[in-house]
């Protein structure tokens, strides 16, 4: 029943040279492996915090709780107009040096200079250390000694990205590979009107990016999306994706174009009738000043185009759609079995009423079928850890699937190995 | 009681408790509310959205009046209204349980 071709070798797996045997979530049930991926992921990649427009001027900051990478950053964009990032941790006794109430929340705002809330030890916005209450009482104190100490930050098309490896050599450009270079002249700075949501899941990090990767699920989770003669039909006709492609820890699907527009109005409920939107977007395109996509977005150049969803590793999916607008996800592990989820819709801020309600209508959507994600998440994750059964059948439209986790277990064998050569 | 809706939408005011300004508020009523509610406000705002699109598309949002700021929300509501109405027959999303995702950031308007 294939709707789509396939490459030469048969299937999407066996072209990206993966194997096809049963898959163990091993890596997904325990503390201690988890502890390994903190080290051997979390402290070792480029990780994508916020966007440039967070940080309009020269003193706003936001602060980003990295729990996986054990810290927490701060993120500030200095009086020369640079993004830099912090380690959140004052100099003087370990104090996190920017909090609000809670000190587990993450804050933004705008300032001239950190002051810490427990002894008034200040620092610029380039993390020199400027004034230390009671100087003349330390022992040889030299304030150039004990400036924040920074992380290495850099901005790719606006995404402001941190890497916690004082020792990294990889710049994020070469990072981000095939995929991130083909992405770059799309108008990521016009799409400025934001949705964000947060959601505390049940589940192992790389259950919620393993669900996210594959549509397969689509036509049967979310089956309520459609009518429900609709529904039967889409379910009997499946899901298969026009392509996939992995560029080293990355990946990406591309999608057909679903129903933004729909061909047969039939499919869509009634508010996205009224509304002309729904979970591909709202159909009217905006401009956004584009005469053709940039090079890795719809790369098939297929017609029935509707969705790219790039899978940058380790927690970072970005999804362009067709209709001109972007999500994002991030996937934050706090332990081997919860994270924390955030979709971040981004739209060309709307023209009237009705644009600002076709956006809601998308947004909204994403929050819906989310839930119906998320908690499928945490019985999945419940019955892995009952170890009952062992080995997972992935078919190839799961195959970023089993890419992820071959990447994630390739970093901590590295991790592994690196670890064991300082000791002997 | 005044009126806080556009005169052209007066037959809404009795659903004016609807015009709540945030996402998560909106989603707080929709599933503290009966079917019977729901259906009730979406039976009244769903026929007047769907005839007030010309109405909405001329409605710039750089200069909106407060009542008509009061309407857009109601609208809002109606979204995310329509989706037990529309299709989960009940409050909340099916088999969603304890889990929630919450708006972090939305537009001002």
């Amino acid at each position: 029943m294939a709707h789509f071709p396939k490459p030469a070798e048969g299937s999407w797996t066996e072209h990206l040279k993966i194997d096809t045997e049963p898959v163990s979530y091993a890596d997904s049930i325990t503390p201690e492996h988890y502890e390994l991926e903190r080290d051997a992921i979390f402290r070792r990649t480029w990780l994508n915090v916020g966007r440039v427009e967070q940080l309009p001027k020269a003193g706003s900051y936001f602060t980003k709780e990295l729990d996986a990478a054990r810290t927490s950053v701060i993120v500030v964009r200095n009086l020369k107009g640079e993004v830099r990032a912090f380690h959140n941790v004052c100099r003087h006794r370990g104090n996190k040096l920017v909090w609000n109430e809670f000190p587990r929340e993450e804050t933004s705002g705008f300032c001239r200079q950190f002051t810490c809330k427990y002894h008034a030890w200040r620092y610029d916005l380039d993390g020199a250390l400027t004034f230390v209450q009671q100087e003349s009482e330390f022992f040889d104190l030299d304030k150039a000694d004990y400036g924040l100490v920074a992380v290495q930050c850099e901005v790719w098309e606006g995404f402001v990205f941190v890497n916690l490896d004082a020792g990294n050599t990889t710049p994020l450009r070469d990072y981000l590979g095939k995929f991130g270079k083909g992405i770059e002249g799309y108008p990521f700075h016009k799409l400025t009107q934001v949705h964000k949501y947060r959601a505390e899941i049940g589940s192992n990090w790389k259950l919620f990016i393993d669900a996210f990767a594959e549509f397969y699920h689509a036509p049967i989770l979310h089956s309520g999306q459609y009518t429900p003669d609709e529904a039967r039909k889409i379910q009997k006709y499946g899901y298969e994706a026009l392509a996939y492609d992995v560029d080293g820890p990355h990946g990406l699907v591309s999608s057909w174009g679903g129903i933004a527009p729909p061909n047969d109005r039939k499919m869509v409920k009634p508010i996205e009738g009224a509304l002309r939107s729904g979970l591909f977007g709202p159909w009217d395109a905006p401009d956004i000043g584009l005469e053709e996509l940039p090079p890795s977005i719809n790369a098939t150049r297929n017609p029935l185009w509707g969705m790219d969803s790039f899978v940058f590793f380790p927690n970072f999916m970005l999804l362009i759609w067709k209709p001109n607008w972007v999500l994002t996800y991030h996937y934050w592990p706090t332990s081997y079995n919860t994270h924390i989820f955030e979709g971040t819709a981004y739209f060309v801020p709307p023209k009237n009423a009705f644009q600002r309600l076709q956006q809601e209508l998308a947004a909204v959507s994403f929050k819906e079928y989310g839930l119906q994600d998320g908690n499928t998440l945490e019985a999945t994750q419940t019955m892995l850890e009952s170890g009952t059964v062992t080995d997972f059948p992935l078919n190839d439209q799961e195959v970023l699937l089993r890419h992820l986790h071959r990447t994630a277990l390739q970093y901590v064998r590295d991790h592994q190995e690196r670890t064991a050569a300082t000791a002997s | 009681m005044p009126n806080v809706l556009p005169p052209d939408f007066a037959d809404l005011e009795p659903f004016a408790d609807w015009a709540i300004p945030t996402e998560r508020a909106r989603y707080a009523k929709r599933v503290a509310s009966t079917m019977d509610e729901l259906q009730a406000f979406y039976d009244a705002a769903f026929p007047r959205l769907q005839a007030a699109t010309g109405y909405l598309e001329e409605l710039s949002l750089d200069d909106i009046a407060e009542d008509e700021k009061r309407l857009l929300w109601l609208f809002c509501a109606l979204v995310t209204v329509a989706f037990p109405v529309e299709a989960w027959r009940q409050p909340r999303v099916p088999d969603s349980g304890a889990a929630s995702i919450d708006a972090v950031v939305e537009p001002a308007i």
